[in-house]
């Protein structure tokens, strides 16, 4: 990026103990049932796992065999299962399968559950239902954080949004609150804690209790991270709904970025096989381009690939000794950039293939007024294309919640007939993914549910916060208001244009939307840093349907001259997009403090409307 | 302190004994203490006093009374006893009173005569009778051993953990043994009996007989053994006066020694410290008291009154109406300092501190004395040592007085064990008072540890004293002060004479938010004595709810239980809950409290979905809630694999929507059915799997297979709008290329969607020539874009220039390349100046 920014941005802490703290701990569990013994993996605990820990390390503590949970088990003659799971039901069916199979046919094992990152009571319920509780023996593994980039720990929790949102299942708090809880331990204490949101809002005070029971002394610490501010999901879904057009945002949506790496596959690579990278500051060519906006991502690329060839011709002139030199230390350096460097003008151009088409600009332009609230007509008009067309099930589906989203819901006319079109192209079991939209306030018909929301409000009053927060759940199947515009236009999310917004020197954080439309998300936290607080917002906060908090701890010391208090944890319960994190990237440098990101998952729109749809059976 | 050694009494060459009084008894007692059944704790423990057990007692009018007294004879507790006949008082180890009665029973009181519980030691115990019994103390815990009528031995090692023991018979037995003792060795407890002559050896499974070594053959029979405070020496006592002194194993004699009385005596104990050599034994007559040991003479005390013996870990406690004394041996180094004219270096100091006081230059000649020899530290050390082991406060003092003299001579000697012992001393001091009456010695002290001693000021409710003792002594919070505030608090719940609100409100107050105070552990005691509304209210003060829920489930409050597992956060908590109430509850009220627990609802649901899925069902019918059973039904359709199971779930969500009165969802399911039976004719009649396909695909399909007839027929039938129809056939058209069937279709009506999508869709397919019949149809606002997609860049400009529209002309002009397009661009250009120039 062109924009210097501030000088003084502090670093962020390492965390690289946290990968170290959860390799110890796997270790020493693995070590807990001596011998050898065959590992079954949770298929999405796979990549998390890779990146804490390789095969290598697992068979130095004696894992014979691996495999993944679901598939049904070769036949192993190993006398020692482990199981490496989430605590989730059906897991525990899979294993209570294979353990009642076994003493069918009088095979004597040793079996062993390790739950990552922990137990529930729900799984051990279950093994004592179909009767093996007392054959497995049972551990905890607490890996709650994995650090994916040098800014970014993500929970690797994408049934998070899921479960709390649609489902009102709060057992993820709890987890929430005992990373936020490591956290607080190794890089704290956070001097000033800012949220909004109901489950930001109980995980901050679950979180609190935890740090009372245990106790643990942090006085006088110096720390390490200053703020931290947590945010939900449904805060603001309009952000999370938009394309992506940061180069690292694409690529997730176009490639989907999985645990902080991408298979890039023939197209990209442009030979036969598909190649696995990891993307993040390492890379030196990624690190350069990831936050920036697509269009001048391919012009950085070809003036880069220009700097290397000059690098590479300077050996014409050079004597022996020089050469040497030049291979010894240069020649490797510049292969590992060239090879990165034709990776990515290869995603580049796949990119390109994909997005440039006239349907593309289309409908960025059709988002576009969507976010600005005009032409509306002509908006719905597209989307109904859209899905006659059968263009895409999961575009269709986010181009419906986006138009609801910003219009506070659809006309009920629009409302049905999109629907029964939705349904026609796109197969009949969505009636129930369109109920769980409904339920959850991403697709719903504008005016219905507005008495309920009242009423909501006039309950709320009556009781405490901790309580309402109950209560409200009755109304959680009624859509919640999202009162889009209004926010809009208070926080002035769409930036006035006169000329061309350009891109290459971004003036404000909309350019992660190509100057079309500044994260909600991100805009309630520089207002709410900006502020020290919420005064100020509380109309926003209103339309925000509350939940708000701001707390100082008066045990840590406020000492302005120190780094950390420029250093804040942004917290996202139920997920962060790459746009919304380079966009905070973008203030960080312009303020001068450095944002760290911790996400339950990292999500984008596909992710999030996949969440919604209902598999069969 | 001339006088000093006035009371010790030598007992051979080495050794010296002293007996000192502990207490004057307060408990003015009027009986003898040889008409009562008497049990006095070691370790300074309480004693207990059974009066007018005589059975022989002709006046019914006067019931046995049991009373309790402290070692200083203040009254704890007194009942009048209503149960049967009692034969042995003991103590346990955590200072419960066992009373033995005749038919084995054993009940169980504590020190201020609250019955607890009672155990029986069996049936064979209760036919025979309870003849003697004895409680013992090992490191199994507190123990009983029986001798029954029958002459058969039955004991229990640990009290607390009842397995009873039979031991096995002594041939021949057939009066009772002279004596008999509870022996350990080696972790078995064993029976050493004696008849007449003859020594015999009872273990689990059989009896052996036994003759101590070096015994002379003319001691005659035995008439009263001995077993010391740790089990490891045995003395016995024969009917020619003779005592033998040996190890508890029978293989070594110590010595002996020859009384010359012949008549029984009432008690016998060993009088021994920890790591002394010295060995003694304390025999009592009924006035007379003498100390034997390895000597010939011995030492004699007369005793005034009835006497009774309490052994301890350091020496012997005799108990009588009106005193309460001390005998132990004198350790050696109070000897050392206090002997007549001992030159030892803690004498010096003591000497030179006296002399310094005096302020006489005599000081600084004792002390160079001990400089000289270097034994300053050891004189120092030997002061504090002698210090603990003095009873009187002023002695202490000038001990420690001495000591702390002598440390200002060196350089670097740790305060510590001063600090320590000036500590301990004021502790024991402290309870030592009379109106505490816990006359504990240091060594005792030490061995007892300070976490029991604190246990049993609290057991004698003592809160005060221990709390300052912790506080004095710097005991961290949760070891020291919030456990005696939660036992305190325990205790405050058992009063009935005070209101709910005042024990909550008192014990709220005192305990504040002490760190380490369970106030779910003093409700659950409260909850113990009946007082649940109490119990409710004290949880109030409970800062985790966590720690809550068990109790209130417990007191069946399930559905506070309930939110306060919902406020705690921990949704396992709330799954034990919900699980319990489950199984509390019928089906229907289970339901119902859910319903108004939405938090617990959804973590339940969650449950159900996945391992239960009938019990959602039931659980969506009772709220009558039918979106969500027609949901369920739409779910479990999925699963069917035969079609009509399919349409018949369906049916079932139909039902439930219109019952919901959700129009929409009740007309996709209707279409569904509708579409799943005409799907399976499809599949039928074109042999051509349909089902399962969108509608949409449904008739893209057909019409690819160049079914038009049943295509159409779907279209109306299922009213698919014109637009998606046409989108859909001439996709399907292009992709089975058939231009003539798409060709007619274009010319069937006006197009919906305009002609624009007939040249993309030709283009896509790389069918120009198809293309270019469409793109004149166009409407004029997208014809440049038709040509230019058909590639006829003439026209496009010809359009484009018609328009006059400058960014039409811009965009063909792009699409130019200056080798074939020449003419046109021309054109173009032309056509472009002209209009600017207007």
């Amino acid at each position: 990026m062109a924009f210097a920014g501030r000088r003084d941005v502090p670093e962020p802490p390492d965390f690289g103990i946290l990968k170290r703290l959860a390799r110890d701990q796997l270790i020493y569990l693995l070590e807990q049932l001596p011998g050898k013994k065959d590992l079954f993996i949770e298929a999405d605990l796979m990549s998390p796992l890779d990146r804490i820990a390789n095969v290598s390390i697992l068979k130095q503590h004696e894992v014979d065999k691996l495999y993944k949970v679901e598939s049904r088990p070769a036949i192993s003659a190993s006398d020692q299962f482990c199981f490496l799971v989430r605590p989730r039901i059906k897991t525990m069916r899979y294993i209570a399968d294979i353990v009642n199979a076994d003493k069918m046919s009088g095979r004597s094992r040793k079996y062993k559950i390790i739950f990552s990152p922990q137990k529930f009571y729900a799984c051990e319920m279950v093994l004592e239902e179909e009767g093996v509780f007392g054959d497995v023996t049972c551990d905890e593994w607490s890996f709650y954080l994995l650090p994916l980039d040098e800014d970014i720990i993500s929970m690797e929790l994408p049934e998070f949004f899921r479960d709390y949102f649609l489902e009102g299942d709060h057992r993820w708090i709890n987890s929430v609150a005992r990373a936020l809880q490591l956290l607080n331990s190794l890089y704290g204490p956070f001097g000033k804690a800012y949220g909004i949101g109901r489950c930001a809002k109980m995980s901050y005070e679950v979180w609190r209790d935890l740090e009372e029971e245990s106790e643990a002394d942090g006085q006088g610490r110096k720390p390490e991270i200053g703020n931290i501010f947590l945010m939900d999901r449904d805060t603001d879904y309009v952000t999370a709904l938009c394309s992506q057009v940061v180069y690292e945002g694409l690529v997730d949506d176009t490639f989907r970025i999985k645990c902080g790496s991408v298979d890039f596959g023939p197209d990209v690579t442009s030979s036969d096989k598909s190649i696995k990278v990891l993307l993040n500051a390492q890379d030196k060519v990624f690190s350069q381009i990831r936050n920036e906006h697509f269009s001048s991502v391919f012009g950085f690329l070809s003036q880069k690939s220009r700097n290397l060839q000059a690098q590479y011709d300077r050996r014409r002139g050079m004597d022996i000794k020089q050469m040497k030199n030049f291979v010894s230390q240069e020649l490797k350096g510049l292969k590992q950039e060239h090879r990165l460097l034709s990776l990515h003008i290869g995603a580049c151009e796949s990119i390109m293939k994909k997005k440039t088409k006239q349907d593309f600009q289309e409908m960025i332009k059709a988002e576009h007024s969507l976010l600005e609230g005009f032409d509306i007509r002509e908006s719905t008009s597209f989307i109904e294309e859209h899905i006659d067309r059968q263009v895409s099930p999961i575009e269709s589906l986010r181009l419906m919640c986006l138009l609801s989203i910003t219009e506070n819901g659809l006309i009920p006319k629009d409302y049905r007939s999109l629907k029964t079109q939705y349904l026609q192209s796109y197969g009949p079991e969505h009636l129930l993914t369109f109920h769980n939209l409904k339920r959850i306030g991403l697709l719903t018909e504008q005016s219905a549910g507005e008495t309920l929301t009242a009423v909501e409000s006039k309950v709320s009053k009556l009781v405490t916060d901790r309580a309402a927060g109950k209560i409200t759940d009755a109304f959680n199947s009624l859509a919640r208001k999202s009162n889009f515009r209004a926010i809009s236009k208070k926080l002035g999310l769409i930036p006035r244009v006169d000329g061309e917004y350009d891109l290459k020197m971004p003036r404000d954080m909309a350019y992660v939307f190509s100057g079309a439309y500044v994260p909600l998300s991100c805009k309630i936290i520089e207002q709410v840093l900006e502020r020290r607080g919420w005064l100020g917002l509380e109309e926003v906060v209103r339309l925000l349907n509350g939940n708000e908090f701001s707390v100082s701890d008066s045990a840590v010391e406020d000492n302005p001259t120190w780094e950390s208090q420029r250093v804040i944890l942004a917290v996202f319960l139920g997920g962060c997009t790459f746009s919304e994190i380079a966009a905070l990237r973008f203030l960080g440098k312009e303020r001068g403090c450095k944002f760290i990101f911790l996400t339950t998952a990292i999500t984008n729109s596909a992710r999030m409307m996949e969440a919604m749809i209902e598999a069969k059976a | 302190m001339d006088c000093y050694t006035a009371n010790w009494n030598p007992l051979g060459e080495e050794a010296f004994y002293r007996k000192f009084e502990l207490y004057t008894m307060e408990w003015s007692l009027k009986e003898d203490l040889r008409d009562c059944l008497v049990a006095a704790a070691p370790y300074g423990g309480p004693i207990a006093l059974l009066k007018n057990n005589a059975r022989k007692e002709k006046s019914p009018g006067i019931r046995p009374l049991l009373e309790i007294y402290s070692a200083s004879g203040l009254l704890l507790a007194s009942i009048p006893w209503k149960s049967g006949q009692l034969v042995q008082l003991g103590w346990t180890a955590s200072e419960d009173l066992l009373c033995i009665q005749e038919d084995g029973t054993v009940l169980v009181y504590n020190l201020f005569c609250e019955f607890k519980r009672h155990f029986s030691m069996g049936n064979e115990v209760l036919q025979n009778h309870v003849l003697e019994a004895k409680v013992f103390h090992t490191e199994y815990g507190t123990g009983v051993a029986i001798l029954t009528g029958a002459h058969r031995f039955s004991l229990t090692t640990n009290i607390d953990d009842l397995k009873l023991r039979r031991m096995p018979e002594v041939p021949g037995l057939q009066k009772p043994p002279s004596c008999w003792a509870v022996l350990s060795q080696d972790r078995v407890t064993i029976i050493l009996l004696a008849v007449g002559q003859d020594l015999y050896l009872l273990d689990n499974t059989s009896c052996s007989v036994v003759t101590p070594p070096g015994m002379s053959p003319s001691a005659g029979a035995y008439l009263q053994m001995a077993v010391s405070f740790n089990y490891r020496c045995l003395a016995l006592f024969t009917d020619t006066g003779y005592v033998w002194m040996g190890l508890a194993t029978l293989k070594e004699k110590l010595c002996e020694f020859n009384s010359s009385i012949r008549s029984p005596p009432k008690q016998m104990v060993w009088c021994m410290r920890p790591r002394s050599r010295q060995r003694a034994v304390v025999v009592a007559w009924d006035r007379q008291l003498m100390v034997v040991g390895n000597s010939t003479e011995c030492i004699q005390f007369v005793l005034d009154e009835d006497s009774y013996l309490v052994p301890e870990l350091d020496g012997v406690r005799i108990l009588s109406r009106t005193s309460h004394e001390f005998l132990h041996e004198i350790p050696e180094a109070s000897q050392e300092i206090f002997k007549i004219a001992s030159m030892a270096p803690g004498a010096l100091l003591l000497e030179a501190q006296k002399e310094y006081e005096k302020e006489s230059q005599k000081a600084d000649e004792y002390l160079r004395e001990i400089k000289d020899q270097k034994l300053l530290p050891e004189a120092v050390s030997q002061c504090i040592e002698a210090a603990g082991y003095e009873h009187e406060p002023d002695t202490q003092k000038s001990l420690l007085r001495a000591a702390s003299f002598g440390k200002c001579f060196i350089d670097k000697f740790p305060a510590e064990s001063f600090v320590r012992m000036c500590q301990d001393l004021r502790v024991l001091n402290a309870i030592r008072d009379y109106q505490i009456g816990i006359p504990l010695t240091f060594t005792q002290y030490k061995r007892l540890t300070i976490e029991v001693l604190l246990d049993r000021l609290v057991l004698r409710r003592l809160y005060p004293l221990a709390i300052r003792i912790c506080e004095y002594l710097r005991l961290s919070e949760i070891q020291g002060v919030s456990r005696i505030l939660a036992h305190w608090a325990c205790y405050k719940v058992q009063q009935k004479d005070k209101s709910d609100e005042e024990v909550a409100h008192a014990i709220n107050q005192k305990l504040g938010d002490t760190p380490g105070i369970s106030y779910s552990e003093i409700a659950a005691r409260a909850y113990d004595c009946g007082r649940t509304e109490l119990a409710i209210k004290l949880l109030e003060y409970e800062p985790r709810s966590g720690e809550q829920v068990p109790l209130l489930l417990k007191m069946k409050r399930s559905k506070l239980a309930l939110s306060k597992a919902i406020e705690s956060g921990d949704t396992d908590l709330v799954y034990t809950v919900v699980l319990h109430l489950k199984n509390e509850l019928n089906r229907g009220t289970f339901f119902m409290t859910l319903q108004n627990q939405p938090v617990a609802l959804s973590l339940y649901r969650q449950f159900c979905k996945h391992q239960e899925r009938e019990t959602l069902k039931d659980l969506y019918n009772q709220d009558d809630n039918h979106q969500e059973l027609g949901n369920f039904h739409v779910h479990s359709s999925y699963s069917e694999k035969r079609i009509e199971g399919r349409v018949g779930a369906l049916q079932n969500a139909l039902d439930e929507y219109y019952k919901a009165k959700n129009e929409f969802a009740a007309k996709a399911t209707e279409d569904q059915i509708k579409l799943l039976r005409l799907q399976r004719h499809l599949q039928e009649d074109f042999d051509k799997p349909y089902l399962d396909l969108s509608l949409h695909d449904t008739v893209s399909n057909l019409i690819l297979d160049g079914h038009h007839k049943r295509a159409e027929q779907l279209y109306r039938e299922f009213k698919i709008p014109d637009k998606r129809y046409w989108w859909l056939k001439i996709n399907a058209l292009a992709n089975r290329g058939d231009w003539e069937e798409m060709e007619k279709f274009s010319k069937s009506k006006k197009s919906p969607i305009g002609y624009l999508p007939f040249v993309e869709i030709s283009v896509k397919h790389h069918n120009r020539y198809e293309a270019k019949k469409y793109a004149p149809r166009v409407t004029p606002e997208q014809r440049v874009k038709a040509f230019v997609l058909v590639g006829d860049l003439d026209q496009a400009a010809d359009a484009a220039i018609e328009h006059k529209n400058e960014t039409e002309m811009n965009f063909v002009l792009s699409k130019c390349t200056a080798s074939t397009d020449t003419a046109v661009a021309e054109k173009l250009n032309r056509a472009r100046a002209q209009l600017l120039k207007k």
